[in-house]
């Protein structure tokens, strides 16, 4: 009898692990404005859990190559004649569409449908578990070794080049981190709720930050105790966990908006 | 300057036959280009010829659709771009500014702003700063790379009159303390006729190029921006070996500062 018998640890763990990941990739996502293409690319992963199940492949593996082809399609479409948002709008809608569509094709196999568009985080295996931190790690690696980079490119694309760093090659790097947090994630708060994952705990520690180092860090303290807190708001009013979680979050970012607008008038 | 010997095993950058499209329209179109080491050089050009395009191609920001660019071996490329924009959820001090990408000390930042002119600022969020204070950061992050090339693309864009004397003044001091060579556009012809060794005349393709006397001289020249120039031209042309405070002095009287 281990620690990780006990499934509230190892929900704890996975929703750590996703935290961990996620805050500081969401960072980026908010200085880019890539809000939506974070949605667009969580919403296609829907479809990715549909091919891996008619396939028999795994899961991660499924949700992970197509929430990296719908990175590429956007890469692809995007500056033709749409806006951005347009564009994301569309494809992210339609790829939830197709998804459901093709998940209601599997006749044979039995599939948790609300599982998977909101998590169950309490059902989380040890294998699962080995799954959410080893790409919890890989993403954080990939993070801190293109840190400064990948800054640099976020600020502007051509004082990048001039430094002799490739924009395309940050940008690829942000996508391949995002299709990764996308195929842990899915698990613990499920397709709808990931890009929450990502955006809230930035959203939140922006108020706070002068550096963005100081905001990628403050958070990941805010998106861990948003999956502590939310997990044991859950246990206790018997809620869905996933949305506790993200609801748990949206609670911080409302508080620390209110804490900053009280520092504001108070200062002037 | 331009005359010294030996000047052509200093090239820095080279661009032969440059042809860059714009879906199927030429934006520039055969380019013949090079910068040596130490030069000044100022590309000139209406709105819409191309300036901005050959300078990205330059930093390699943008891909050649035809022609070579050659770039020398280890070539350091300081870049202060027409404006920085900096979206409101991005926090960054001028400090963390200044050390991307790579890292520095703090006092070799303090250095360079108050090299730059803005003591004071280190701790001071980018999004803050005026026009004028970001110009000036943005050159402090430009030669902390200690540039052979420093590219300015309309850099005083935004700033006011002495504001913008006051930067290409720091621009020449540069020059002289690093001898790095400058590439810049701008619109402010009578201060970048002074200060260049060379400019070139663009508008989609080299219309002309020389030493500052000749090409206002050019007809080309006179067709893009008219005869009305020339005046003011007459007035700043003078040798690079001045002061600059005394550089304003044979002024014409209908032309004030």
């Amino acid at each position: 009898m281990t620690i990780l018998d006990d499934f509230m640890v190892r929900a704890a763990l996975a929703g750590i692990g996703v935290a961990l990941a996620a805050a500081p990739l969401g960072c980026f996502v908010v200085w880019r404005r890539m809000a939506y293409f974070g949605d667009a690319t969580a919403h296609a992963s829907i479809l990715g859990v549909a091919l891996a199940l008619s396939f028999d492949v795994s899961i991660f593996g499924g949700v992970l190559v197509t929430a990296l082809l719908m990175a590429g399609t956007i890469s692809v479409l995007s500056g033709r004649g749409y806006a951005m948002d347009t564009l994301l709008g569309v494809l992210a809608h339609s790829a939830l569409a197709f998804g459901l569509v093709a998940v209601s094709f599997l006749q044979g196999v039995r599939v948790d449908l609300m599982g998977y568009l909101f998590g169950d985080i309490l059902a989380v295996s040890r294998g699962d578990l080995a799954v959410v931190w080893s790409g919890a790690v890989l993403v954080l690696v990939l993070l801190w070794w293109r840190w400064s980079s990948l800054l640099t490119a976020t600020l502007n694309p051509e004082l990048a080049r001039a430094s002799g760093i490739s924009p395309q090659r940050e940008q690829l790097v942000l996508t391949l981190a995002l299709a990764i947090v996308v195929a842990v994630a899915i698990k613990v708060v499920g397709v709808l709720l990931i890009a929450a994952m990502l955006l809230i705990p930035a959203a939140t520690a922006r108020a706070f930050s002068t550096t963005p180092e100081r905001m990628a860090f403050l958070a990941t303290l805010i998106g861990c105790a948003s999956v502590i807190a939310g997990m044991y708001l859950s246990f206790n009013m018997d809620t869905p966990t996933g949305p506790t979680i993200v609801s748990t979050g949206t609670g911080f970012f409302i508080g620390a908006s209110l804490l900053a607008l009280l520092a504001k008038v108070w200062r002037s | 300057m331009s005359q010294m010997p030996g000047l052509s095993d200093m090239r820095l950058v080279t661009l032969k036959n440059a042809t860059i499209r714009h879906s199927g329209t030429p934006a520039l179109d055969n380019i013949a280009f090079h910068i040596d080491k130490g030069e000044i050089v100022t590309i000139l050009g209406p709105n819409g010829s191309g300036k901005s395009t050959l300078l990205r191609a330059i930093i390699g920001a943008l891909p050649l659709s035809d022609g070579t660019l050659e770039r020398a071996e280890g070539l350091r490329i300081g870049y202060v771009p027409q404006k920085l924009h900096i979206d409101p959820t991005l926090p960054l001090t001028v400090k963390r500014f200044l050390n991307l990408p790579v890292r520095i000390s703090d006092s070799a930042a303090k250095a360079a702003l108050t090299d730059a002119g803005v003591p004071g600022l280190i701790n001071r969020q980018m999004t803050g700063l005026s026009g004028g204070q970001m110009q000036r950061v943005l050159l402090a992050r430009a030669l902390l790379s200690k540039p052979d090339l420093l590219i300015l693309d309309e850099a005083t864009q935004g700033l006011d009159q002495p504001g913008s004397a006051a930067f290409y003044q720091k621009i020449e001091t540069v020059r002289t303390e690093l001898g790095c060579a400058i590439l810049m556009v701008s619109h402010e012809l009578h201060v970048v006729m002074a200060a260049s060794d060379r400019v070139i005349c663009l508008n989609g393709h080299i219309c002309c190029e020389g030493e500052p006397a000749q090409v206002a001289s050019a007809p080309e020249y006179q067709a893009l921006f008219g005869t009305g120039t020339h005046g003011t031209l007459a007035l700043y042309r003078h040798e690079h070996d001045h002061s600059h405070d005394c550089a304003h002095d044979h002024a014409e009287p209908e032309h004030r500062h």
